[in-house]
């Protein structure tokens, strides 16, 4: 069955493979992942923060953010985000975001109402004398948040984070929708081209395997190491 | 912002001559929810045979049951997709391949077993935590009344299981409908398939894609509702989801 595979044309387009195409997806899956931490952390601060409007808002956007598909997502930004420029930089036409940016918004955008509820669940476990404590040394919210709440937070959800993130690598690949040279993409240009789609699906294939097993094996040691700790 | 709304476009005839646009979307949620209800269906069965294998005690069993879940969980679903319909029938014996390639709906039916074998990982891991969860004393309690493993898993552990795991079923329900919408990629034109054709004839980009972003939205408060429907008339008493 393997008789009449051509493993050379995967040889032949590693350079492109990895340098054009995985460091697209790792490079998108880091910064979406760090802007979408950060983003859903505020997602999670305004809907724990008493204020009944700004907690509604929030929800309701991780509510929204949450019954969509990622496709339908990632084609509603493909789309609005030349507009959103155009509104805040006040140009006369739309203007013409590059490909990775406008994936980027997207990721950080609906990742974020996901991070938010890992947030959130991370903050609530915090015990209530906490920030009670703060409050009695005289820590303002901010400071309280910043130097007691969401450390600890931070790292009680760090391996949700983690495998939130390794769900966020395999999620990128999605954006082959819009015809972009990530990891997928690219293998899939090379298949399309050469018309080798098996091989290279197949080496696709084993390739998001591959680091989706060895990173969730890691947070899992890591796991163990920080549960010993607590 | 300069763009053109017309809000008037979904009752404009669509090319193709089968209606007007709104119909277009219409026949594709139609698509979105068979497909989802398929692989849903698809992912329950696959998810709790692996799911009970994982909680046996047989090393091999709960062997083939991790190797299972982890097989379809560190790989995207499009690239699983593109395994289904792209490299499954090169790899079966010639005609075996042909007599694929040529099914009629081909999409369809890749995206149904393709979403639903994806998402019955995740079912199986909801139903091993959920069995996992029950106290041990259930299945002493039947082993002692003299049932066999199968008699204790379907008349005991099943039954209470899979009432535990009914909110977090709902939600990989939800996913499952949702995750229909990869299939775009093989060519099935369901709800976001149809929103994009629309965009592509009409040029209404927002309108298309609000519409499907409110339909999506139905989908899910029809299915929320349901469920805890179901989940009300089916909640053990003294358990946290019971009364």
């Amino acid at each position: 069955m393997f008789a009449t595979f051509d493993f050379d044309v995967i040889r032949r387009s590693l350079g492109y493979l990895f340098l054009e195409g995985m460091t697209f997806t790792l490079t998108l899956t880091a910064l979406s992942a760090v802007g979408g931490i950060i983003f859903g952390t505020l997602i999670a601060l305004m809907r724990l923060s008493g204020y009944k409007l700004l907690g509604r808002i929030a929800g309701l956007y991780v509510d929204f953010m949450r019954s969509l598909p990622l496709v339908l997502v990632i084609f509603w930004f493909y789309f609005l985000v030349p507009y959103v420029g155009q509104w805040v930089t006040g140009a006369s036409r739309p203007v013409s975001v590059g490909a990775f940016t406008s994936a980027l918004v997207t990721f950080i955008m609906f990742e974020a109402a996901y991070f938010s509820e890992i947030m959130r669940a991370g903050i609530q476990s915090i015990s209530k004398g906490q920030p009670a404590a703060a409050n009695a040394l005289g820590l303002t919210y901010a400071q309280t948040m910043r130097y007691v709440v969401l450390p600890q937070a931070f790292r009680n959800m760090l391996p949700v984070l983690l495998t939130q993130t390794i769900v966020l690598f395999q999620d990128t690949s999605l954006v082959y929708v819009l015809s972009m040279p990530d990891f997928l993409g690219a293998a899939s240009k090379v298949a399309q081209r050469d018309g080798r789609l098996v091989e290279m699906y197949l080496f696709a294939a084993v390739v998001y395997f591959t680091i989706s097993c060895v990173a969730s094996f890691g947070v899992r040691r890591l796991q163990a190491r920080i549960s010993i700790v607590r | 912002m300069s763009y053109n709304w017309n809000w008037s476009i979904f009752f404009e005839p669509a090319p193709g001559g089968t209606g007007t646009y709104f119909d277009m979307l219409l026949s594709g949620l139609w698509l979105t929810i068979q497909t989802g209800v398929f692989a849903w269906i698809i992912a329950l069965v696959f998810g709790s045979v692996i799911g009970v294998l994982r909680t046996l005690p047989s090393m091999t069993a709960s062997w083939v049951g991790f190797a299972y879940v982890e097989f379809f969980r560190n790989m995207p679903l499009l690239v699983q997709l593109f395994l289904w319909f792209f490299v499954l029938p090169e790899l079966l014996p010639r005609s075996w391949g042909l007599w694929l390639k040529q099914l009629p709906n081909a999409p369809f039916y890749t995206a149904a077993i393709g979403v639903g074998l994806f998402m019955s990982a995740r079912v199986a891991v909801q139903l091993a935590a959920g069995i996992a969860s029950l106290p041990r004393g259930q299945k002493q309690a039947a082993t002692a009344l003299g049932l066999t493993t199968s008699q204790a898993y379907r008349y005991v552990l099943l039954p209470i299981a899979y009432r535990i795991i009914m909110p977090p079923l709902t939600s990989e329900f939800l996913n499952t409908i949702k995750n229909t919408a990869v299939a775009i990629t093989i060519g099935l034109i369901e709800l976001t398939g149809q929103a994009r054709s629309m965009q592509e004839f009409s040029f209404q980009v927002f309108e298309a894609f609000t519409a499907a972003t409110v339909m999506y939205l139905l989908i899910n408060i029809v299915v929320v509702t349901g469920m805890r429907f179901l989940e009300r008339r089916l909640a053990i008493p003294g358990y946290i989801t019971g009364k």
